[in-house]
């Protein structure tokens, strides 16, 4: 399997580091109550088809990318900076 | 109370991290160890690009690129981080990025022949053939397992750099490459 950081390129992905679900980039508020955080903490999918995770090019820039991908068919769709994807929910 | 002095205190003499260990070569390819002297971290603030830049008096070279010459090189180090080779950095960049002083951080090792570059596919996971990896490109990637930043400095010339705390080992990872493919003749 290969990922295309945004910064380095297509690179091996022996390079990465496996994080989860990209939920982290959307961490509810302090008094968000506890149902949202239930949620957030030990809620996710775990779909047969497009999901969206969080990896870091660990032994690359360090990037962190938000990595769209088919787990039936191990189709890449998308790759985002974190940092990009954050300022755009904001 | 410490007397100091040469009367008192040995006089310390700076060894190399590879000091013992190189040059080694074989048919086709040598590594040799480089002393690049004063290394410097430049990761600047937010929005301070170009005041690093004026400062520095040299535009910061884009990802995967390196700027300048030898003795007063930039080159690209990670995302938002730059290293200075060869020069010390003004005092006046503090403000307007992160710096830190790298000197004694990295091995620096120089890989050279025509046969560089297929002992480096047996280690790193990136095509750095001249078609794709120029000179003066840089990428960081991994040698085996560990983190290696390089550049290509010339036609069949290469330059590593990895933690200097691993220099024994990314020594032993190249030169057991080199002997495979010696091998294989
Ligand atoms: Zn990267």
């Amino acid at each position: 399997m290969r990922l295309k950081c945004p910064v380095c390129g297509e690179r091996d992905r022996r390079e990465f580091y496996y994080v989860g679900d990209a939920v982290a980039l959307a961490r509810p508020d302090p008094d968000a109550g506890e149902a949202a955080w239930d949620d957030y903490v030990h809620n996710r999918d775990n779909p047969a088809g497009v999901t969206r995770d969080l990896w870091q090019h660990e032994a690359g820039c360090a990037a962190w990318i938000v990595v769209t991908r088919n787990t039936v068919s191990h189709e890449i769709l998308e790759t985002a900076l974190a940092a990009d994807v954050k300022r755009a929910m904001s | 109370m410490i007397l100091k002095g040469v009367r008192h205190v040995v006089n310390l003499l700076a060894t190399s991290p590879a000091n013992g260990l190189l040059p080694t070569s074989r048919s086709g390819v040598s590594l040799n160890e480089l002393a690049l002297g004063q290394l410097t971290s430049v990761a600047p603030f937010e929005g301070q690009i170009v005041a690093v830049e004026a400062l520095l008096g040299m535009v910061l070279p884009k990802a995967g690129r390196t700027v300048g010459k030898l003795g007063a090189e930039l080159v690209w180090f990670s995302q938002g981080q730059y290293l200075a080779i060869g020069f010390d950095v003004d005092d006046a960049v503090k403000g307007k990025a992160a710096i830190t002083d790298q000197s004694d951080a990295w091995c620096a090792l120089e890989i050279k022949g025509d046969k560089s570059e297929a002992v480096l596919a047996r280690l790193v996971p990136v095509d750095l053939r001249a078609a794709t990896f120029k000179r003066g490109h840089a990428l960081r990637s991994q040698l085996g397992h560990m983190p290696l930043h390089i550049t290509r400095t010339g036609k069949d010339v290469f330059r590593l750099l990895s933690f200097r705390s691993m220099t024994g080992t990314m020594v032993y990872e190249i030169s057991r490459a080199m002997d495979l493919l010696d091998a294989r003749g």
